[in-house]
């Protein structure tokens, strides 16, 4: 980009006060800007956290999303329309496997850092708007179904902490104690279900817990003991039925059927995952995000470079799809016609492309060394592709499998776009 | 290198299970007796190689592995998420060989695997040393 053109977009976008902070840095500060072109506010000439106003005009939000930046603990502002970078948000602590929820009118993204932080992201201002230091370490949270509650899966102390989405006041605590004289067991898979209720996994505890949210203050919780040892991560299906949680430390899948929670928790196939010579897993797979097209949920395989394909009906096993790597992101393409893999070391450079209907692997693309996430634009025809070790995120034509741009990012891992503030479980 | 040899004796007795059964000092000492009979023979020195040095390249890429493969785990700082935390007080009781093993190894039952086919030995032991802070 040319320096004047750089300087032109600095004035339409930055408010005049960061305009102003940022002149009077280096001379060179705007004609040779630090980091990828898409900075908006030159680092060189912050002395703390910039306030980027990209949004400067009215405008909606369904076209947003952030990716995490997790070399410096950073967010990237993008758009989905013309698959551009707005702006970089800056202070969120340490990102390492961070995720995000967003505010039911998909203005604000909540971030949950690795080390406790929850901080709330305001994405038509730029900036961070709340942050509080809820734990020690981190690993996931979700909104409730009415946008009031953030919940927060923490590792440590082991439990779920329950905050206000306007305030990030505290409205709830619940530690993950499952037996007496052992802490707090670390909590996986926390998603939001019907009926303001936070459905999570115990590591440790081997458990799952539903706690029902309808009144804050008294969260009513329910525990289905021994469902499986070490849940690993959990995928609610999109009509937010079936919480899935898949099992490291043995075989098969524990299903909760939250229509029928009296009924508790039964295994689903027993033979998944580890056979008798599994593999050792370099990347712990991730179930969240929705496997699910049509009446099928795809799962990764744990210790085997295979997809596996469950009827949601019977909940047997219909199929397993051999892959290029042990997969860690299995993302249906919304309209479910297809599904997207990215993998563990050291196949972490590629991505395969299933087909729903014939189970077959129909295209391979190598986007670059560390594949971290994917993420479909709301109506599928474009994903987006974090490659965290190019420092960059690719856009796709997914009818075409053509690329169709590139974005400059530090080390990005996750990206998430505003539609999940509408959907369930995520 | 450590200036004792170690021996590992298993997971279960973990960091304990190091036992430092001969110093520099004492291996000399043995060589000086005379070998039994049906007993191997005792070489008169214990020939201490050096690892083989690890390249400023591979150096680069062992520490961007580290902060962010193992990271994906033991935390960007290493403060630790579903594996341990490895920062320079954790560590600091458990020797270079045992932190090596580790990371070669593996630890079975739990969800750290064997990473041998990533790294050699002479690496392994390097990112050890890096997790204790003592690579130059």
């Amino acid at each position: 980009m040319s320096p004047t053109r750089y300087l032109t977009l600095a004035l339409l976008l930055v408010g005049p006060t960061a305009l102003a902070a940022a002149t009077s840095g280096p001379a060179n500060a705007l004609t040779e800007p630090q980091g990828p072109a898409v900075s908006l506010a030159p680092n060189a000439a912050q002395t703390e956290a910039p306030s980027v106003a990209p949004c400067p005009q009215p405008r909606g939000t369904g076209d947003l999303g952030i990716v995490v930046e997790r070399g410096t603990g950073s967010l990237l502002l993008i758009e989905t329309s013309g698959n551009t970078a707005l702006g970089r948000i800056e202070g969120l602590g340490d990102l390492s496997h961070a995720s995000a929820a967003f505010s039911r009118d998909g203005r604000f993204a909540f971030i949950f850092g690795r080390d406790g932080g929850l901080s709330k992201v305001d994405l038509l201002v730029g900036k961070v708007v709340r942050r509080v230091m809820q734990a020690g370490n981190s690993i996931g949270g979700a909104i409730s179904q009415n946008g009031k509650l953030v919940a927060v899966a923490n590792y440590e102390p082991g439990g779920v902490r329950v905050f206000d989405a306007e305030t990030l006041e505290q409205v709830a605590d619940i530690p993950a104690l499952y037996e007496d004289g052992k802490p707090a067991s670390k909590v996986v898979g926390l998603v939001d279900a019907p009926g303001n209720r936070f459905v999570f996994s115990l590591w440790d505890g081997g458990e799952i817990w539903v706690a029902d949210l309808t009144d804050p203050a008294k969260p009513a919780v329910t525990r289905h003991r021994g469902i499986g040892r070490q849940p690993y991560d959990d995928l609610i299906t999109p009509d937010g039925r079936y919480y899935l949680a898949g099992l490291f430390g043995e075989d098969g899948l524990a299903l909760l059927d939250l229509w029928h929670p009296e009924q508790g928790v039964r295994r689903v196939l027993p033979g998944y995952g580890r056979g008798e010579e599994p593999l050792p897993v370099y990347k712990m797979p991730h179930l969240e995000g929705w496997a699910v097209a049509g009446r099928r949920v795809f799962v990764p395989a744990i210790g085997r470079h295979e997809v596996l394909v469950i009827d949601m009906d019977t909940w047997a096993e219909v199929g397993r799809i051999p892959v290029a790597g042990q997969p860690v992101f299995v993302m249906a393409r919304p309209d479910g016609r297809q599904i997207w893999v990215n993998f563990a070391l050291p196949n972490n450079d590629r991505v395969q492309v299933i087909d729903a209907e014939s189970l077959a692997v129909i295209h391979e693309l190598k986007p670059g060394k560390a594949v971290l996430h994917l993420e479909f634009e709301p109506r599928g025809e474009e994903i987006w592709i974090s490659v965290r070790d190019e420092d960059r995120v690719d856009v796709y034509d997914t009818q075409t499998f053509a690329r169709l741009t590139r974005i400059p990012a530090n080390k990005p891992s996750g990206i998430f776009l505003t539609d999940r503030a509408f959907r369930i479980g995520l | 290198m450590p200036s004792g040899l170690h021996i590992f004796l298993g997971w279960a007795a973990g960091t304990a299970g190091w036992l430092t059964v001969l110093s520099g000092a004492s291996l000399a000492a043995l060589a000086a007796v005379p070998p039994l009979l049906d007993s191997p023979p005792v070489p008169a020195a214990v020939a201490v190689t050096a690892p083989a040095p690890v390249s400023r390249e591979r150096a680069v890429a062992l520490r961007h592995f580290l902060t962010q493969d193992c990271g994906s785990c033991h935390g960007l700082t290493l403060g630790g998420g579903l594996g341990p935390p490895l920062q320079r007080e954790q560590v600091a009781n458990k020797p270079v060989p045992y932190l090596a093993y580790t990371i070669l190894n593996g630890r079975p039952g739990t969800a750290m695997p064997p990473w041998s086919q990533f790294f050699t030995e002479e690496e392994g032991e390097w990112l050890a040393r890096e997790l204790r802070g003592e690579n130059p």
